[in-house]
């Protein structure tokens, strides 16, 4: 069956993952994503691309700092943004998901940007709206259960090219908490479909899912040995639930083992750089002093983000 | 039929050098349109005396027909390298036609700021206006029926015009 997230010229209508989407498709978000930085400069940071236009955020799960991005991404393209908190109102009465979602198109919305703690929620919107003639209306996945998180893939993506300027001769590890990651396993697929040659994941068994090498990576319980000769580290946050669980000992063992303090990134190449999706937290999964340091790119990733956003929105609105 | 004349690209720049000299500000900017304004500007300081800064403009997010046509490929970082208020700005162009490009970029200059003046200078001025919009400066006119483009194409330095059908 053909991806919903591809009209029939191959155009992008919704994104909701990385899985399966094609390399052309990718480098022509990447693209389109670089000139929208540079609009941030500007003395009106805005372009009226999306004038007229209404992104409904619909965030079933919390999530201030992607809302708050999607939101400046939207009102910098000149869209009316619409947030709505569906914890607190429809769905807590009883409403459909599918329902829901009819109410606002008959509002007239154009983007629905979906946050969902089930995976799958935002594709099965897609489905339905592509199968009620609704063409016009489009979905993007703003991080759906542990399935996927495709706009902060891409800005991984966008934010290795960016310092490392293509992908066919690099080394990424990613680190930490792989299998709750909807980040990880977004941007796993995105390096492979890009032709990385050498992607690989750091962690504990327990926090690394069974299989995980089916994805195309080299797996590592030591992180010397992933970190070594690599070019790009990815911090995952170790989100503080997991330590309630059985997964693991201990902050303080975690940090020990899988912490990224300078004396472990010195055994990556020297000109390496160090990621993290934010938020993170200091002392668990990476130092201050490497979160503070010149190879961190954890703010320029913030930046990029926005235009990377902002890149999907206009490439969508007009599939 | 036979295809249309088009002018020789290098005499018709020189021309349009020839029309603003002493007639454009000394300190006046000059703005290319991506892509063949763009050449066209970092082209004419050396023709034009005066000390003219170069900036250059992409007017994809601006343009009137993104709903229809969508972002085309290749959009390039709008580059303004000089202090937009105040400023006297030559927004050059290859071909002028129905002056909506040119309606997309005075509208994305006034985004970076206030200038003081902005004149228009185009190689080809085509005729087939659907908007307000003259040239200040004209290389040269020319005449061809409505579907066809003219095209601006560069190989090294050197430029060429064509005509192409669609």
């Amino acid at each position: 069956m053909r991806s919903p997230q591809l009209n029939e010229e191959g155009a992008l209508t919704h994104l909701l993952t990385l899985e399966g989407l094609p390399a052309d498709v990718i480098r022509s978000i990447l693209d389109t994503a670089d000139p929208f930085v540079s609009i941030a400069e500007r003395e009106v940071k805005k372009v009226p691309l999306l004038r007229g236009k209404a992104v409904f955020n619909l965030f079933f799960e919390n999530s201030t700092r992607t809302r708050t991005t999607f939101e400046i991404a939207a009102k910098r393209l000149s869209a009316d943004v619409i947030n709505l908190n569906i914890g607190a109102s429809s769905t807590s009465k009883g409403e459909t998901l599918l329902d829901t979602i009819d109410n606002l198109v008959a509002m007239d919305a154009d983007i629905f940007v979906v946050r969902h703690s089930q995976s799958g929620a935002p594709h099965l919107i897609a489905q339905h709206l592509n199968a009620h003639r609704r063409r016009h209306v489009h979905v993007v996945n703003a991080g759906d259960g542990r399935h996927q998180h495709p706009t902060q893939g891409l800005l991984d993506l966008y934010t290795i090219r960016h310092y490392k300027k293509a992908f066919h001769d690099l080394t990424v590890s990613i680190v930490g908490d792989v299998l709750h990651s909807r980040v990880a396993r977004s941007l796993i697929h995105g390096l492979t479909t890009l032709g990385t040659p050498e992607v690989r994941v750091i962690g504990p068994k327990t926090l690394l899912p069974a299989h995980v090498e089916a994805l195309g990576v080299r797996v590592f319980h030591d992180m010397r040995d992933g970190l070594r000769g690599c070019d790009a580290v990815v911090m995952l946050r170790l989100q503080s639930e997991r330590m309630k669980g059985a997964l693991l000992p201990s902050a303080g063992e975690y940090f020990k083992n899988y912490g990224l303090t300078q004396e472990k990134l010195a055994l990556a190449k020297p000109d390496a750089i160090v990621m993290h999706p934010g938020p993170m937290n200091r002392g668990v999964e990476i130092d201050s002093a490497v979160a503070d340091s010149d190879r961190a790119v954890i703010l320029p990733q913030v930046t990029f983000g926005i235009a990377v956003r902002m890149a999907v929105m206009s490439m969508i609105a007009s599939a | 039929m036979t295809p249309p004349q088009v002018p020789d690209a290098e005499a018709t720049l020189v021309a349009l050098a020839e029309r603003m000299r002493g007639a454009v500000a000394y300190d006046a900017a000059f703005v290319g349109i991506y892509s063949g304004g763009a050449w066209l500007a970092e082209r004419l300081p050396a023709l034009v005396p005066g000390d003219h800064p170069v900036g250059f403009i992409d007017v994809s997010f601006y343009r009137d027909d993104y709903s229809t046509t969508g972002l085309k490929g290749g959009s390039r970082r709008t580059s303004l390298p000089f202090d937009v208020d105040g400023a006297t700005i030559v927004l050059v162009d290859d071909v002028l036609f129905t002056g909506r490009s040119v309606r997309a970029a005075i509208n994305e200059l006034f985004d970076f700021g206030r200038p003081a003046r902005i004149e228009l200078a185009v190689l080809i001025d085509r005729g087939g206006r659907e908007l307000p919009i003259e040239p200040t400066y004209c290389g040269a006119r020319l005449t061809v029926a409505r579907d066809l483009s003219i095209v601006l194409s560069r190989d090294g330095d050197r430029l060429a015009l064509g005509v192409e059908g669609q």
